[in-house]
């Protein structure tokens, strides 16, 4: 029995010293000790985005490429028609086709768009409009792969942007149709301005042809409007990039609507510099795209292609000879916009535009101001509370203060563990836990002394306290685990991280106030008729 | 050492004076909340703006307010934020700006308009702010002005980089660890292990020492600060529910009631002095209402389980003097919890600093409350409900 005992004790404390091993153990080799607990934003500084995809970009985007796409098909087919344009509200609309050319549209369109889209058709003077009204069922499989799209390139920008265990997940109201809120949590970095530049730049790159007579570069919209007296259908007027737009009037072009390539197209990109020196960002093509990229330049030497980039024109330089698969941007950038660039093309273009919604961001001197005084406080309390226990409980008081102890340890080995973080609210659920496990004992410690009183001997009162303390340590635990775990499924952010250490603390608590206590007042009476208990 | 050896009180006698103690502070709640128009809100849950910022010397609040009143729809709220001798404010744009802008957008146009309060020789200065600045662009202004000469030494462009990512990195932390945020001089800087005179002086051509640091901030839009106040209402409800169902299938459904209604009057009790003290309703203090509603049913449950006990040892015995026993029995430990309890939490008050004071405030009342309520509301509750067992005949009253 009293060989068991020392077994068992001894099993506790070496799991208790495997435990602080593991936790102030260094996670790599130069790290410093304790480097295993991640510490939250809150308390090493960082930032903490909330950021709403804006599906309905990609759904114009669609719906601009099918109506465009209408409209070529027509053309190839000889249909006659007036137009195919988007409308606002998900539907493309195709004005005024020919009656001679009706029967053939209508297979045209059921045939190509008829998965997609509900075709309805209204006959006015002769000639008949379609209207293609886009399904909710594929509406909203296109919201779901915009988000998904864009979480994925978010994630590959911020890992190429080196930040250490970021954290992104989707967030958003369970009853709306579809999560469009990415969270993103970058720890550490100290930067936000320059961080949301490159989140948030969608980065869709084109290479699109400029138009090839009276194509500009035009001082004014509507300079490029008239020179080409409003003939626009497969042409579109876009502005200069601020940057490109320095050192002379030339404001706007007319180009193209379809691109050549797209940003889909590369291979990769990094910074480089142009022929005078001056930053710049090459770019290599896939073999798809450098095929037809090799295509369209052999087709349009002497004309000029313009580099869009989100639909602003950065350069249009001539296109002297047939390109594969390599080609360079340039415009005045300095060297971290070239270098942003690159990383930017190289991880891919965001499907939609992105709007941040909650933003935090910690400076890293605060919550070094919010670790010191947090853990001062921590200690404090830890403190008062042992001295309080020691003074009222006398020996007993050392076995409770072994518990809390013990109580911590695992406390911190299980989250270190898991890794979940410790934030500042965390280091508060610490205390409360530190209170719950006083409780603990003082329950068992009052029972006892009741059961003393009783005429009954030590060891049977030890005996009968813990075992009737027992299911009344049972109950509060598992009611404040069940408030631990609402808080967990419901809360967002800092509620969370109250909500883990809690109920870490209560489960760890459950063993350390049960069952190693139980075994220290064993140890206490060593097996010997006590007499008397220092309680 | 025992302070309640066997005490007999008879508490319900007391109940009474209970229920006025309760009334009178839940009246006093009322009346701040009225008093004040509701409850003060965070930024979690209205949407809004909160920019930290330490300043170089004691900063004259009156000049922040007047200089960002116009740029918002609703007068900001300055109040200073931790020791006074921080020098640091807490900036409080309630509803954001304009409900078309940036979150982003609003925030600079409040800097800059602070920037030609504060920092008027620095305006359109072609320098960066050295304390307003990341480890990036410091890293990359020193590789590019490579003072210390180390490519004209042939040394390779990894072991530059190394070299003088470790230089921002000390820099960084000098501004932000030794100096809390702010360096008054460019100067100051050769301090700073690893630092040169060299690389001091290239410091001094591309970067200036603002008269402020941005500390923190946060920005929360209105649809995610409705969405926030929707999901703690919810987790509140829920955690309620979820207990009432667990202390009603361990006990009896009666007690499930009478510890949901005594979380209920601590809760109320707890917002009320909120109300009355114009404190500020954020995430963390949901957290601490949230903790104390497990305190207090903690409490509860421990009286109850007692009961429990009693009734099956001492079957024969008045229902009323049964609660009075088991709330005496486990007076010791209630009074020895709480005060405990309260030690850990009061040191969190006291030392926490100034992010956690909402937060220790509601725990801090909460206990007390807590404590209260389990032996002044809870169990008069169950007394009243099973009070028809005391009229049945043929019993002892000893």
């Amino acid at each position: 029995m009293q060989k068991n005992l020392r077994w068992k004790i001894i099993i506790i404390l070496l799991a208790m010293l495997v435990c602080i091993a593991y936790i102030v153990s260094p996670e790599e080799k130069d790290a410093g000790f304790f480097s295993r607990i991640n510490l939250g934003l809150d308390l090493q500084g960082g930032i903490h985005l909330v950021i709403q995809v804006i599906t309905d970009d990609a759904l114009n985007q669609e719906l601009d490429q099918d109506a465009l796409a209408v409209s070529r098909e027509f053309k190839s087919e000889d249909i006659s028609f007036e137009s195919s344009r988007r409308g606002e509200g998900y539907f493309i609309s195709v004005k005024g086709v020919d009656s001679s050319g009706e029967n053939e549209a209508r297979d045209i369109l059921d045939d190509m768009y008829g998965g997609n889209y509900e075709i309805q058709s209204r006959i006015t003077e002769g000639k008949t409009d379609f209207m293609l009204t886009m399904r909710a069922s594929e509406i909203r499989s296109m919201r779901e792969s915009t988000v998904r799209q864009a979480m994925q390139t978010l994630r590959r920008r911020v890992d190429a942007f080196g930040v250490a265990e970021a954290n992104l997940q989707l967030y958003g109201e369970s009853g709306e149709d579809v999560q469009d809120q990415i969270i993103v949590e970058l720890p550490g970095v100290d930067d936000p301005d320059r961080v949301k530049e490159i989140i948030k730049d969608t980065a869709q790159l084109e290479l699109r042809l400029v138009k090839k007579e009276r194509g500009g570069p035009f001082p004014s919209i509507e300079a490029a409007y008239e020179a080409n007296s409003g003939a626009f259908d497969e042409y579109e007027i876009l502005g200069f990039s601020r940057d490109a737009r320095e050192g002379g009037p030339a404001e706007f072009l007319v180009v193209r609507k379809d691109s050549v390539i797209t940003g889909k197209d590369l291979k990769k990109a990094r910074p480089s510099t142009d022929s005078n020196g001056a930053p710049a960002v090459s770019f290599f093509l896939k073999s798809d795209g450098a095929e037809l990229f090799e295509r369209a330049t052999r087709e349009h030497i002497g004309d000029n292609l313009a580099i869009v980039l989100d639909d602003e024109v950065h350069s249009y330089p001539q296109i002297n000879d047939t390109i594969r698969d390599e080609g360079i941007i340039t415009g005045s950038f300095t060297q971290q916009a070239a270098n942003d660039l690159s990383l930017l093309l190289s991880t891919g273009a965001l499907p939609a535009s992105l709007k941040i919604i909650d933003e935090r961001s910690v400076g890293a001197s605060l919550g070094n101001d919010s670790i010191r005084s947090g853990l001062m406080a921590m200690c404090i309390g830890f403190g008062l509370v042992v001295v309080g226990m020691i003074v009222y409980y006398r020996r007993s008081g050392v076995n409770a203060v072994w518990c809390l102890i013990g109580n911590l340890i695992f406390m911190l080995a299980g989250m270190t563990v898991l890794n979940a973080s410790l934030t500042l609210p965390g280091i508060a659920g610490i205390i409360l836990t530190i209170g719950m496990a006083v409780d603990s004992n003082i329950l068992i410690f009052e029972r006892i002394r009741e059961e003393l009183r009783s005429g009954k001997t030590v060891r049977a009162s030890i005996d009968t306290g813990f075992g009737k303390v027992f299911w009344t340590i049972f109950d509060t635990h598992i009611t404040t685990l069940i408030a631990a775990a609402f808080l967990f499924q419901f809360g967002t952010g800092p509620i969370r991280g109250f909500a883990v250490t809690l109920t870490f603390g209560l489960i760890a608590n459950m063993f350390t106030a049960v069952y190693f206590s139980h075994r220290l007042f064993e140890m206490m009476l060593g097996g010997r008729r006590v007499e008397e208990l220092s309680i | 050492m025992e302070l309640f050896k066997q005490i007999s009180v008879d508490w319900l006698s007391k109940k009474w004076l209970f229920l006025a103690i309760s009334l009178l502070l839940l009246i006093a709640g009322g009346a701040g909340y009225y008093m004040r128009g509701g409850l003060t809100y965070g930024i979690d849950f209205t949407g809004g703006t909160i920019i930290l910022m330490k300043f170089n010397e004691t900063p004259d609040l009156d000049r922040i307010r007047e200089s960002l009143s116009p740029e918002t729809r609703t007068p900001p709220l300055i109040q200073r934020y931790d020791a006074p001798s921080k020098n640091m404010v807490q900036v409080r744009i309630q509803s954001s700006f304009n409900e078309e802008e940036d979150l982003e957008a609003g925030r600079n146009r409040m800097l800059d308009v602070l920037r030609k309060v504060f920092d008027p020789d620095n305006v359109g200065s072609k320098l960066a702010d050295f304390n307003n600045v990341g480890l990036d662009v410091l890293f990359q202004y020193l590789i590019e002005a490579d003072p210390d000469g180390l490519a004209a030494d042939g040394k390779g462009s990894l072991e530059i980089e190394q070299y003088y990512r470790e230089i921002a990195q000390n820099l960084k932390d000098y501004r932000d660890k030794d100096r809390e945020g702010l360096v008054p001089a460019i100067s100051d800087l050769k301090e700073v292990p690893g630092v040169t005179a060299a690389t001091v002086a290239v410091l001094e051509k591309g970067f200036y020492t603002g008269s402020f640091a941005v500390k923190g901030h946060e920005s929360v839009g209105a649809v995610v600060g409705a969405d926030l106040r929707n999901r703690a209402t919810l987790a509140v409800l829920l955690s309620f529910a979820g207990m009432l169902v667990y202390v009603g299938f361990r006990f009896k459904f009666a007690y499930g009631i009478a510890a949901v209604i005594a979380l209920i009057h601590d809760l109320a009790i707890t917002i009320g002095l909120f109300a009355l003290t114009n404190k500020e309703i954020s995430l963390t203090v949901i957290a601490a209402l949230l903790t104390l509603v497990g305190y207090s049913m903690n409490d509860s449950i421990v009286v109850f389980d007692r009961v429990r006990e009693n009734l099956r040892l001492v079957r024969k015995e008045p229902y009323v003097r049964i609660l009075n026993l088991s709330i005496n029995q486990t007076f010791s430990r209630t009074v020895m919890t709480s005060g405990m309890t309260f030690l850990s939490v009061l040191a969190l008050l006291v030392f926490g600093g100034e992010v956690l004071n909402g937060f220790s405030f509601a725990l801090t009342i909460g206990i007390i409350i807590g404590t209260y309520s389990s032996i002044g509301i809870a169990t008069p509750i169950v007394a009243w409900w099973y009070r028809s067992r005391e009229l049945k005949p043929k019993r002892k009253t000893a």
